[in-house]
């Protein structure tokens, strides 16, 4: 169903100001294809600013985004919509919406004024919904939903949109434990088994080292490091890019590095056994 | 092989005829009839009432254009613009309310609140006291007063794009203003002109004339094919201008659309009968909470509008026999009130109602 050769997001030379305030100056980003990519960085390090403009909700002050070399500035917007759907951080439907109507609102930009519920637009809602785990509570409004369900149900509406990337802006705020697994288990198998593109921003970089193929770490609107997890993650870069003396060793769950930070009234014990380097 | 086909879920219809589809939500559609029913009715009532008393057959007759010549007379000159400027403004200020409720996602923004309506009195009120710009007409002084309102909101509630919460509060601080304003004209105008003003700033259908109904017709015909047009738009937006644009709907540009479409219907609206309080208000809350929607549906809104005009204006005429009421006077007092119980029983049903 899908094309053989995903589509691909890049930024060139990308610059985002508020105002006076310069966020992000001359940034370079390719989004791997077919790849779950994660920005990771310190608060008010760029990287949201980052996803959206990826995402065409802010506009440049210089450079471009491109889509297989297409600048997204350009392209209408609702084209755009077909390939690259975002979910921003903690969205808020209207009072008593319904999930079925909320997942629905992801097919508008497949939608006419002569195809308002196609059959398609009903498959892909349905296994939005199944994918999920949804279905049961299609008809409940979002409102009353739990934390973790309500973010799903978002997150339904984001692959009802039916788009080969996906950008989550911090998709496990608010969240606790088991709803931030079950909502990153989720983007793992739509990424695993659907193919998609997903770029989000996570808080957690211990999460986003086992999540990630991919790690962009973002300091004061430039990028510091990116690869893959394994390969970039030392205590050297945790400091540089969050100012915090840590530990790395490995997950015993995922094998990929874990971060674990020292503080001011501990030091770390027997450090020798770690494979990773310690700062 | 059957070319229609229909496809039942949950509170609604999907209709299908080759690559077509549509979808039906048949609770909406029965309550939408049943306030275009009521509404006819209430127009068919306005008619009949008064002074000289028609029975309700005589009013359909008339209408079509049989009758004797004083009946005929009464109806198409002297109650029939009243009737249709009820209705017309009364639709106008329920589509501008749902409008403007569902872009800021706020019910307490409804153009009288946020200052449309008294942005668009002060301009009229000040051609009137000051003398200027009579030639223009108080329609298009009431349109030019309340879209320069909307802009200048818009303007001040613009931040590198906006929130609803921003655009009341601007709101809210104009609406004010506008009326310090107002009061201040009153008091420099003479009695009668003051007097004049004051009826109409309550809101009264009394002066409604032929005048009146031409253009306000034209601006709900057009106004309301705009509506249409922006409405997939404004489905989007519910959810926020984020996901609207992740969604591909042209924010920058379908915003300040609506915004300008739901400022001109209420400032037609306006220019024509003064600003009747609490109908757009009022109107979208009744209609989403029949239609059972999340949100405030748009066709539904502006019949209950037709229709909570036409019946404060039957009350406002019976209420105090002899005296023409301003039917302002209704809608607050009864509007306000209506609104206060739907919201203790939303309360304590736990839900939206």
């Amino acid at each position: 169903m899908r094309p053989e050769i995903a589509p691909t997001l890049r930024a060139e030379g990308l610059a985002v100001s508020y105002g006076d305030r310069s966020i992000i100056t001359d940034l370079d980003l390719v989004v791997p294809p077919g790849k779950i990519s994660v920005i990771v960085g310190a608060n008010a390090s760029g990287k949201s600013t980052l996803l959206r403009s990826l995402a065409r909700l802010l506009s440049p002050a210089a450079g471009q985004v491109c889509l297989d070399g297409e600048s997204i500035h350009a392209m209408p917007t609702r084209e755009l919509a077909r390939m690259v759907g975002l979910l921003p951080q903690s969205p808020v439907a209207p009072e008593g919406m319904t999930v079925i109507d909320l997942v629905g609102r992801g097919r508008a930009p497949h939608q006419s004024w002569w195809r308002q519920w196609s059959h398609s637009d009903e498959e892909t809602v349905r296994h939005a919904l199944e994918l999920t785990s949804m279905l049961d509570l299609a008809e409940r409004p979002v409102d009353e939903l739990s934390g973790g369900q309500r973010q799903r149900a978002w997150i339904a509406m984001a692959l009802a949109q039916d788009t080969d990337i996906l950008l989550l802006d911090e998709p496990t705020t608010f969240l606790d434990m088991a709803h931030q697994i079950e909502v990153l288990d989720l983007v793992m198998d739509l990424n695993r088994t659907r193919g998609r593109t997903v770029m989000m921003v996570l808080h957690d970089l211990n999460q986003a080292c086992r999540y990630a193929d991919h790690i962009v770490a973002m300091k004061s609107g430039r990028i510091v490091a990116q690869g893959p997890p394994a390969d970039l993650l030392t205590a050297e870069l945790v400091d540089e890019v969050f100012d915090v003396r840590c530990c790395v060793v490995t997950d015993p769950v995922s094998g990929t590095p874990l971060v674990i930070p020292i503080g001011r009234h501990h030091e770390p014990r027997n450090v020798a056994r770690h494979p990773f380097p310690i700062h | 092989m059957a070319l229609l086909e229909l496809t039942r879920q949950p509170g609604r219809i999907a209709v299908r005829l080759g690559p077509t589809s549509a979808v039906i939500r048949p609770r909406m559609l029965a309550v939408c009839l049943g306030l275009a029913v009521a509404s006819a009715l209430a127009f068919a009532v306005e008619l009949s009432f008064g002074d000289y008393p028609i029975p309700l057959l005589d009013v359909v007759r008339a209408l079509f254009g049989v009758g004797d010549r004083a009946t005929l007379f009464v109806i198409e000159e002297l109650r029939l613009p009243r009737a249709l400027v009820g209705l017309l403004v009364g639709c106008a200020f329920g589509v501008s309310g749902a409008l403007f409720q569902t872009l800021t996602r706020n019910p307490l923004a409804s153009p009288d609140m946020i200052g449309l309506s008294s942005g668009s009195a002060t301009a009229v009120v000040a051609a009137m006291v000051l003398g200027f710009g009579a030639g223009l007409g108080t329609q298009a002084l009431g349109l030019f007063g309340g879209i320069a309102t909307a802009v200048l909101i818009y303007g001040l509630a613009w931040k590198g794009g906006t929130t609803g919460y921003r655009i009341v509060l601007v709101g809210i601080g104009i609406s004010w203003m506008c009326t310090s304003l107002t009061s201040y004209l009153l008091v420099k105008a003479d009695m009668w002109e003051a007097q004049q003003v004051l009826r109409w700033i309550i809101g009264s259908l009394n002066g409604a004339d032929w005048v009146h109904v031409t253009p306000l017709a034209w601006a709900v015909l057009v106004l309301g094919i705009a509506v249409l047009l922006l409405s997939r738009w404004l489905r989007l937006l519910q959810l926020g201008t984020d996901v609207a644009t992740a969604l591909g709907v042209p924010v920058r540009f379908a915003q300040p659309a609506l915004i300008v479409t739901a400022a001109a219907l209420v400032s037609f609206a306006t220019a024509a009968t003064g600003p009747i309080v609490f109908v757009a208000l009022t109107a979208p809350q009744i209609a989403q909470r029949l239609t059972g929607c999340a949100w405030p549906p748009l066709v539904a809104s502006g019949l209950t509008g037709s229709f909570l005009v036409l019946g404060s204006d039957l009350i406002a005429q019976r209420v105090i026999p002899g005296t023409l009421l301003p039917i302002g006077v209704v809608t607050g007092a009864f509007g306000g009130l209506f609104l206060l119980w739907l919201l203790t029983r939303a309360n304590r049903v736990g839900s939206g109602g």
